[in-house]
């Protein structure tokens, strides 16, 4: 599958260290042609470095590594050389140029004919839905943030890149704009075939956008896989708390019997999940919708089980978070789903003893965080 | 409304300023127009002092002097001072802070140092005093006021436009002139009106580094004065006075102007 000609970017252990501050500690990954691959993590994880490396805007280190784009490396090569596309965070629409203008910046240096840009600019145009003949003229001064946005859109895209490069670039919109162009985004993606290399910290945008993600932290992938892999998977600790909510619950791998790990608290009680070949971590990852809560004595057996007692009550709408204080030591939010019962008087107090229990596959044994 | 103006002893204070400041200009301007051989009474108008400044052939020599010299100072020192002003901004060097302080030293030596340590270095250098040691003198004291203006300017300049320039296919010769240099223009301008009107009011420094036959107008008019006062020297004065005055107020408008054109 992974023939370099279906690769459109390749990182190879890339390092970049500015001073004495090591911003990519020998990345490596491979996206995929078409693929919308996100590059996810907090401030100064290293993604938007990644992402300039991937630009041309910086180069690493010296035996800092190799990075390709449709199987050539391209060390050394200035931004112009590499042929791609870019959406930046401040959208950088050249102030003293008009709309048009801004769009045709790309297909000028390319040298197309002048009756090819006029229309290509309006195709342009048309694809991220700004009426051609109403803003054409325009200054981007005189346009909204999410206009804006649209302009950088189309600037980048019209001269058809290979790969369209984006560094946050919902991050100044107001929610309701950015859901609307994260639905039109990943239509573009799907669309015209483009990869999309995407930079955001907002785990959520990251989830429901990409094919694959990577999440960064330290200059390092913490891990890298499909949305579904990372949220129902997460390798160690950092993961599990940067992508959606998470419970951890201490207990010690004790050996795998019948394709299981059997894991003890430190209090004795017994717990089984899937088994984790490098489990360093004695932590166990659930998430707040897989653990249930039962009154004492009503728990389904086959389940884990822990003795608990409820702490605190939080009502959220599509759910009530029941914060519990386990038995043997530590603390877990269960998320009890509203399907109506929560309209009725609360089945819960603080301070009732009850049950917390979940199926052993959605328990996660996690590794340590790499330091 | 009367509650937003400042108090009245605020508003007598900054008058009688104003008119401590101004009021020899205004007699300066108002005499070059007086019928009197002798400015100490007003006699009536005339033009009759602008006229004679036509047939002072040695105040026109010195006027074109002047203009030339402006001119040449202010295009060399533009173009180092912004080229300046970008490599201080943009790039991290060692020694980046010492000659960003150094940047300041002429604006706050007292000129007639200076012009000193010029002549000196012209003696020493042995150069010939004339036109080109003041070019040369001009560009040295210039370069700091356009190297400060367009570095404000650059300041405010987001740095991520031309980087979009260049991912969009455009190297750095032509993400200069087609982005760079369009955002700093309003700087460059108003550095260049401001070393122009540097150049051409200058006396202490001219007049140090000056040699035979190359008087700049400044140093033509000290002369006539120490010959004898007529109101020639009015009228001159209040040409360079006007001319100054609009080169300052254009290059203030233009250097306080945002980057984005206005859109109509």
């Amino acid at each position: 599958m992974n023939t370099p000609a279906a690769l459109a970017v390749q990182f190879s252990r890339v390092s970049k260290t500015f001073g004495a501050y090591r911003a990519a500690r020998e990345v490596s990954f491979e996206i995929r042609a078409g693929e919308f691959f996100s590059l996810l993590g907090p401030s100064g994880c290293g993604k938007t470095t990644t992402l300039r490396l991937l630009a041309g805007f910086e180069q690493p280190d010296v035996d800092g590594g190799e990075v390709r784009i449709t199987g050539g490396v391209v060390n050394g090569k200035r931004p112009y050389e590499r042929g791609l596309g870019m959406v930046f965070q401040s959208y950088a629409l050249f102030p003293h140029l008009s709309i048009e203008r801004n769009i045709a910046f790309g297909l000028e240096q390319r040298a197309v004919p002048k009756g090819e840009i006029a229309s290509r600019v309006r195709r342009a145009m048309q694809l991220v839905r700004l009426d051609p003949d109403t803003y054409g003229r325009r200054m981007p001064a005189q346009l909204s943030g999410g206009q804006k946005q649209r302009v950088a859109l189309a600037r980048a895209l019209v001269v058809e890149p290979p790969i369209l490069l984006l560094d946050e670039p919902l991050g100044a919109l107001d929610l309701k704009l950015r859901k609307e162009m994260q639905v039109e985004l990943k239509a573009l993606n799907r669309d015209l075939g483009i990869t999309f290399v995407y930079v955001t910290h907002d785990q959520e945008e990251a989830l429901t956008m990409s094919d694959r993600i990577a999440v960064m932290r330290d200059g390092r992938i913490a891990q890298l896989g499909s949305p579904e892999e990372i949220y129902e998977r997460p390798r160690t600790p950092f993961v599990a708390k940067f992508i959606g909510e998470s419970n951890f619950i201490e207990a010690k791998q004790d050996g795998v019997v019948n394709g299981r790990a059997r894991l003890v608290r430190p209090d004795g009680a017994v717990l089984w999940t899937a088994p984790n070949e490098r489990p360093t971590e004695a932590l166990i990852c659930v998430r707040p919708e897989r653990l249930h809560l039962h009154a004492p004595g009503e728990a389904p057996s086959g389940e884990n089980q822990l003795p608990a007692t409820v702490r605190a009550l939080t009502y959220r709408g599509e759910s009530l978070h029941v914060r519990a204080e386990l038995g043997g030591g530590g603390d877990v939010v269960v998320a009890v789903r509203n399907e109506g019962q929560l309209n009725q008087r609360l089945r819960w107090a603080v301070g009732d003893p009850a049950v917390v229990s979940w199926a052993p596959q959605d328990g996660r044994l996690l590794e340590g965080d790499d330091s | 409304m009367s509650q937003h103006l400042p108090p009245r002893w605020v508003i007598a204070l900054t008058t009688l300023v104003y008119v401590f400041l101004h009021a020899p200009l205004l007699v300066l301007v108002v005499f070059s127009f007086n019928d009197s051989k002798f400015s100490t009474s007003w006699e009536g108008f005339t033009l009759h002092w602008y006229e004679r400044l036509f047939e002072r052939a040695d105040l026109l020599s010195a006027l074109k002097l002047s203009v030339g010299i402006g001119l040449g100072s202010t295009v060399i020192a533009t173009a180092l001072g912004t080229l300046l002003a970008m490599g201080l901004a943009r790039r991290r060097f060692p020694g980046r802070a010492f000659v960003e302080a150094l940047l300041y030293v002429p604006v706050v030596t007292p000129e007639i140092v200076v012009g000193i340590s010029l002549l000196i270095l012209f003696v020493a250098m042995g150069f010939q005093m004339g036109v080109s040691t003041i070019l040369i003198a001009h560009v040295a004291f210039n370069i700091s006021f356009v190297t400060i203006v367009v570095r404000a300017r650059l300041e405010g300049m987001d740095r991520s436009l031309q980087e979009a320039a260049m991912i969009l296919g455009a190297d750095e010769w032509t993400t200069f002139w087609r982005v760079t240099v369009p955002q700093l223009w309003p700087g460059i301008l108003s550095g260049a009106l401001l070393s122009f009107t540097m150049s051409f009011d200058d006396f202490v420094i001219t007049s140090l580094v000056s040699g035979p036959g190359s008087s700049t107008l400044p140093i033509v008019v000290y002369g006539m004065v120490r010959k004898n006062i007529e109101p020639t020297i009015n009228a001159i004065s209040a040409v360079i006075l006007v001319v100054t005055a609009l080169l300052l107020w254009f290059a203030d408008r233009v250097g306080g102007e945002e980057g984005a054109p206005k859109g109509h």
